[in-house]
């Protein structure tokens, strides 16, 4: 099913004229009203005349998170304050959190994506659908929310907490859609476990699982778990919130709400713009905010962009697999570590509960890398040559994987800590 | 006949034997004998218990990764040179012992067996001189 065939299935050049439309209404509008975007664009001495298509974007400045955090808090709003009807907050590990001001159209906007991408999955208003994301200033709960409203679908507001209370639910509501981090489902399946219970017990059919990178692997295992089938939502807070890029049926890439957030894809070296297929780092323009609209604003997510009608019927440009994010790059001993790499290679190996932690430090000037996994209690045997062995086959593989020794530790079920949220999956001790 | 011998994963850390002991203890579960395998990051702890099955129930419980394995178990005379002839004997059999522990009780000596063919392990056993112990 499809929320907006208008949009959603507009074609290419309908969607480049409505683009270089809204880019110049965007381009005049942020010169007029953040002194930030005016200045830059002085330095570069570029006036809002000289846009006049989409393809004129390459000329724009970029925002980064930095820029967002230096102008803490209001410095790149861009309507009045009497406009601003919510303000959200992304999370800052560290320094200045980046506070987001929403108008009453921006938060339509917001609820008319998300009502595409539930849509796309096959929700539709006879589902009950939980919001597990966290409420609050964390876009994911409330963003979530009023996509399901919008759709009209009951939604039960449950986001995290009590998971033993949040399966009943699940159980006796029959609930059959859920929006969660990935992280989150599987600690579900692990609390249904734990309960005595199976998927056989609920109706959950249909999964929206995002805020955090998640692999084929997890997938497959959370559609297994939960009975249920898993797509991938994506967004962020500094565009806008879940809502941003959608899987549809097709499962071949995500849709990109194209019409109100613009993607390109730059080489982060020399922030060229780079053709679609090619991996680099994915950057958005918000066409139609007004609330805090940015120009080429930087994700650190690693990415390709693919053109060409999908098999759905949707003409927009979907993106990949997120394949990293250049900011939770680790770099040991010279390689680019990602995390996600780490995970893909657990998950493929039945002995391990997908649990793990990475731990990095320097030990006389040498970076070491220990990868923590948690022992399936079936898998345990008495023998402990055996279990070395299964040690080193880990070790083996990640190698591998990573190009770099990793230290394996064989943990105890259950001892990794579970999140609700965006998990930590990385220790770095290292001074640098 | 054999016995049963719970094999429980244990990460190296401070404070979980005593865990483990204190839910045993709990529960009114004995502990009769125990070994402690051990790596750099993880043990593998051997435990005979007098109720093996509610032991293995009560662990699962709370989380432990816990099998059972057959192991033998011995008693022979506590004297000087009793266990080395059993030893002996098996040895010349060709029946290698993979880990073996063991505790004095009194004028008896208890030895738990894990040999690489238990079969045979028991048969030439019988020709010696220790009880088999069933439990
Ligand atoms: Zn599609």
């Amino acid at each position: 099913m499809i929320w907006n065939p208008n949009k959603e299935c507009m074609s290419r050049d309908e969607m480049h004229a409505l683009q270089s439309r809204r880019l110049q209404k965007l381009v005049n509008y942020v010169y007029h009203n953040v002194p930030f975007y005016r200045n830059k664009m002085q330095e570069m001495d570029l006036s809002p005349e000289d846009i006049k298509s989409i393809d004129d974007i390459v000329k724009l400045p970029f925002t980064t998170k930095q820029d967002l955090r230096d102008n803490y808090p209001y410095g790149l709003q861009a309507a009045p304050p009497s406009e601003i009807v919510r303000v959200h907050a992304s999370s800052g590990t560290t320094g200045n959190p980046t506070i987001v001001g929403y108008t009453r159209k921006d938060l339509a906007v917001w609820s008319e994506v998300m009502a595409r991408c539930l849509t796309a999955y096959g929700i539709t208003r006879n589902d009950t659908f939980s919001v597990s994301y966290g409420y609050g200033l964390f876009t994911g709960g409330l963003g979530a929310h009023y996509g399901v409203e919008n759709l009209g679908a009951t939604v039960i507001p449950t986001s995290t907490g009590n998971t033993e209370k949040h399966i009943r639910l699940i159980r006796d509501l029959k609930i059959t859609g859920i929006a969660c981090t990935p992280s989150y489902a599987l600690y579900l399946a692990e609390t249904l476990d734990k309960m005595g219970l199976t998927k056989d017990d609920i109706s959950l059919r249909i999964g929206a699982f995002g805020a955090e990178p998640w692999t084929e692997n997890m997938r497959k295992e959370i559609e297994e778990r939960l009975g249920l089938k898993g797509y991938n939502l994506y967004g962020l807070s500094e565009i806008m919130g879940p809502g941003v890029s959608h899987e549809c049926e097709c499962q071949n890439g995500s849709h990109i709400c194209e019409d109100h957030f613009y993607p390109e894809i730059i080489n982060p070296e020399t922030l060229e713009q780079l053709p679609y297929g090619t991996q680099g780092e994915l950057v958005f323009t918000t066409l139609t905010k007004e609330g805090m609209p940015v120009l080429r604003y930087r994700t650190k997510d690693l990415c390709t962009l693919m053109d060409g009608v999908c098999d759905c019927g949707r003409t927009e440009v979907r993106m990949g697999r997120i394949m990293g994010r250049s900011d939770d790059m680790l770099i040991i001993r010279g390689i680019n570590v990602f995390p996600s790499q780490v995970e893909s290679v657990i998950l493929e190996c039945n002995e391990f509960e997908p649990q793990y932690m990475l731990i990095v430090d320097r030990v006389n000037n040498l970076d070491t890398l220990q990868v923590q996994v948690e022992l399936r209690k079936d898998f345990f045997s008495a023998d402990v040559g055996g279990m070395l062995a299964l040690k080193k086959r880990l070790a083996d593989k990640l190698k591998s994987v990573l190009s770099i020794s990793a230290d394996v530790r064989l943990m105890e079920p259950g001892s990794i800590e579970r999140s609700q949220g965006k998990s930590k999956r990385v220790i770095d001790n290292r001074k640098l | 006949m054999t016995i049963k011998q719970l094999s429980i994963f244990l990460e190296n850390k401070t404070g979980r034997i005593n865990e483990l002991t204190k839910i045993l203890g709990k529960h009114g579960i004995n502990m009769q004998a125990f070994s402690m395998a051990e790596t750099s990051d993880f043990g593998i702890l051997r435990l005979i218990v007098d109720d093996v099955e509610r032991a293995v129930e009560v662990l699962r419980n709370e989380s432990f990764a816990v099998m059972l394995t057959d192991v033998v178990h011995i008693c022979c005379p506590n004297v000087a040179g009793s266990l080395s002839e059993i030893l002996e004997h098996l040895a010349q059999n060709d029946i290698f012992i993979e880990y073996m522990y063991a505790f004095a009780d009194g004028d008896k000596a208890n030895v738990i067996i894990m040999p690489n063919d238990i079969e045979k392990c028991m048969a030439e056993l019988k020709k010696c001189t220790c009880d088999i112990n069933t439990l």
